[in-house]
């Protein structure tokens, strides 16, 4: 079974379809969403009504704090996130805003579990930005396989036998095996958004028959997404953001 | 978890008599109904669980050993991880390793330079594969019926393109300390010339019967080959040839940057002794004097790290065996110019190359050797002479480029021959124009590309 695990697409619809293009090319069985659709981006309807698509041909899709902010205005989130936020509800049709209200926090599946934020306490929207930070959610689960999103910068992390979390080095577009005699847990590139300096979507495919997983980067129209976050009269910062990838 | 034993039957494979019993793993004989004759299991000595050193050696070997393929690695059956019992099913290799041979050092030299190049073939592959193996000795080496050697042990290596289980976890240098690269003492694993030190530090005990710095036994005493230089080999077998000592000396300098660049670099001086550069070390009779050595180590007895390269994969990138094939007929002559430039630009990426020009002196038939009467002696010397005027141009200096004039019928066997003997990276020739002989007989480059294993740039006049 291969599952291409897309997140924090951000309504950003140039990376989201260079994604799925991608993605058409390489034999996979089912696709898992780990949320934050929506927020910062300038085509959010689009890319719910995308994924509510992907949902209807089967894909699983769980809730990000984006997605929970359409219906809960949260304090918690920085000036320029509100600020999107205010500009995006409108934009959403009753039925869209529904679809993700209604949207899990979390999905087990035999040994890997997809949540947005971090498996311990999901609603808090824990940043898993360290080893320590992974401590909690190989704590609280006995999944083999944990994979999150929100942070947007991907990383890999792993709890050998011993009880000891470390980090690993991945090398992108390379297979990375996620060896039987540990505990994983991968932080998945965003689509729409990158912040680790490489201005390319990013996704990942895992393998389960190999236990391997990839970390994806492909190239999108970035030039595109930041004129219509200019024309919308998004904050600059979101724009300067795509452009860097950072 | 089970502990393996005599008769015991685990995911289908039954252990036979266990025939190694080491510190950190024992090795057994088994058999499985659906892969015919013996294998061979690997099953960690994991005392209560909670053997961090164990363990992650083990998770290392089992992360890398599946991923490698071809005639210098075991061929991995089957892996079994901690909810039953950890193991590694690999093919038996029936030749056993060199260990007992290497009591029987010193050994004379004809058979010291076909084990060198076994090794380093070995090696030039797992680097090829990306791999750094970081504990090379002669219990790591076993040698298959064919002849050909396999690295075995990958506990401490590391893969460029996999997570380095190892980096994080301890902070004592690690490895085998007879053979350990003083780099490795400075606890850095990102460097594939650490091998290359490695196994300059085995070719000198095959050929003296000593390792270089004996066995310190701890630590503290590795950290000596940081300034002391070892006993040259010639001081312990004058009987040794100057070049010998050259290609030696060389693998074992403390500065990554001063050893041979590449492993196929080092295959191609063991193979082309008459093509080594002597430097100072050639020379060398005697161990460096107080002062030298005094003075080393006040230059290193600080030092952190050696000088890294840019990583592993640029490593291999830049670090090249070029082969040139040159044809030197007249009506080549600007086509020959043409070569010359294309070999230019890719010394210009790929600085630290190494260039082997070569000219196929074509015989008439096969069974004659030209090379034995007077005549076809004084063609291939003056071959040999036009082919260093042409290779002149280049401005290289000498240990980086060398010169061959192969004799056969059939030029493009003999250069597919000689690159893969030598491992050549990458084959640069020429094309001659379009002429009704070549419609006939078929063209020189067009076999090269569709026969060789490396890649091949053909070169032609517009």
């Amino acid at each position: 079974m291969r599952t291409a695990i897309i997140t924090d697409i951000h309504g950003n619809r140039e990376a989201l379809e260079a994604v799925l293009a991608d993605m058409a090319q390489r034999a996979v069985d089912r696709v898992v969403c780990l949320g934050d659709i929506v927020g910062y981006g300038p085509d959010p309807a689009w890319c719910v009504d995308r994924v509510m698509a992907l949902a209807q041909a089967g894909a699983v899709v769980v809730k990000g704090n984006h997605d929970d902010a359409v219906a809960n205005p949260s304090a918690e989130m920085n000036i320029t996130a509100r600020r999107a936020m205010e500009w995006t509800r409108p934009l959403l049709a009753e039925g869209q805003r529904a679809y993700l209200a209604g949207l899990p926090m979390q999905h087990r599946d035999g040994e890997v579990l997809f949540v947005h934020a971090s498996a311990n306490s999901p609603q808090d929207w824990i940043y898993v930005t360290d080893t320590s930070r992974a401590l909690g959610s190989f704590a609280v689960c006995d999944a083999r396989v944990i994979l999150v999103g929100h942070r947007h910068v991907p990383d890999l992390m792993s709890r050998s036998i011993d009880g000891r979390v470390t980090q690993q080095r991945f090398v992108a577009g390379r297979p990375m095996p996620l060896l039987r005699t540990r505990r994983w847990l991968a932080v998945v590139g965003a689509v729409g958004q990158p912040r680790d300096g490489v201005a390319k979507a990013g996704y990942a495919i895992l393998d389960e028959g190999t236990d391997e997983l990839s970390f994806l980067r492909v190239g999108y129209d970035v030039a595109k997404t930041v004129a219509k976050l200019r024309a919308a009269g998004l904050p600059e910062s979101l724009a300067v953001r795509l452009t860097w990838g950072a | 978890m089970q502990r393996p034993s005599q008769g015991l039957v685990i995911d289908g494979f039954t252990l036979a008599e266990c025939l190694h019993k080491g510190g950190f793993a024992t090795i057994w004989d088994c058999t499985h109904p659906d892969h015919p004759g013996r294998l061979a299991m690997k099953v960690p000595t994991i005392l209560d669980g909670f053997d961090a050193p164990t363990i992650v050696g083990f998770e290392v070997e089992q992360m890398i050993a599946p991923r490698l393929t071809g005639p210098h690695v075991p061929k991995v059956i089957a892996l079994g991880d901690f909810s039953s019992m950890p193991y590694i099913v690999t093919e038996w290799i029936g030749g056993g390793s060199l260990l007992e041979v290497f009591k029987g050092a010193p050994l004379p030299l004809s058979d010291v330079l076909e084990m060198a190049s076994r090794m380093t073939e070995a090696v030039v592959d797992l680097h090829r594969q990306h791999v750094i193996h970081f504990d090379l000795k002669p219990a790591n080496f076993l040698r298959r019926d064919s002849g050909a050697y396999v690295a075995i042990d990958f506990g401490l290596a590391r893969h460029d393109h996999l997570p380095d289980l190892l980096a994080e976890e301890f902070t004592i240098p690690m490895g085998t300390f007879p053979y350990m690269a003083p780099e490795q003492y400075l606890r850095q694993r990102d460097d594939l010339r650490t091998d290359i030190f490695t196994l300059g530090a085995l070719f000198y005990e095959l050929a003296t019967g000593r390792q270089p710095w004996g066995d310190p036994g701890s630590l503290r005493g590795v950290r000596k080959r940081l300034w002391r230089d070892p006993l040259p080999l010639r001081a312990l077998r004058p009987d040794l040839p100057e070049w010998f000592q050259e290609i030696v000396l060389r693998c074992l300098e403390v500065d990554p940057k001063a050893r041979y660049q590449s492993a196929g670099q080092l295959l191609f001086d063991l193979q082309n002794p008459g093509q080594v550069r002597l430097t100072a070390r050639a020379a060398k009779l005697r161990a460096d004097g107080r002062l030298a050595v005094f003075r080393r180590w006040r230059a290193m007895r600080g030092v952190k790290r050696l000088s890294a390269p840019a990583g592993v994969g640029a490593q291999m990138d830049e670090a090249p065996v070029l082969m040139v094939a040159v044809d030197l007929s007249p009506e080549a002559e600007g086509l020959n110019r043409l070569l010359l430039t294309a070999v230019r630009r890719m010394l210009a990426v790929q600085p630290d190359a190494r260039v082997s020009c070569v000219n196929v002196l074509k015989t008439a038939r096969i069974g004659i050797d030209s090379a034995t009467d007077e005549a076809g002696d004084h063609l291939h010397v003056m071959r040999l002479v036009a082919l260093r005027e042409w290779g002149a141009e280049l401005a290289l200096e000498e240990g980086r480029i060398s010169f061959s004039v192969l004799e056969s019928s059939d030029p493009a066997a003999a250069i597919i021959a000689h690159a893969n003997r030598n491992r050549v990276d990458h084959i640069i020739m020429g094309a001659r124009g379009h002429s009704a002989t070549r419609r006939y007989l078929g063209s020189v480059s067009a076999q090269v590309v569709s026969e060789a294993s490396s890649s091949v740039t053909v070169v032609r006049v517009p």
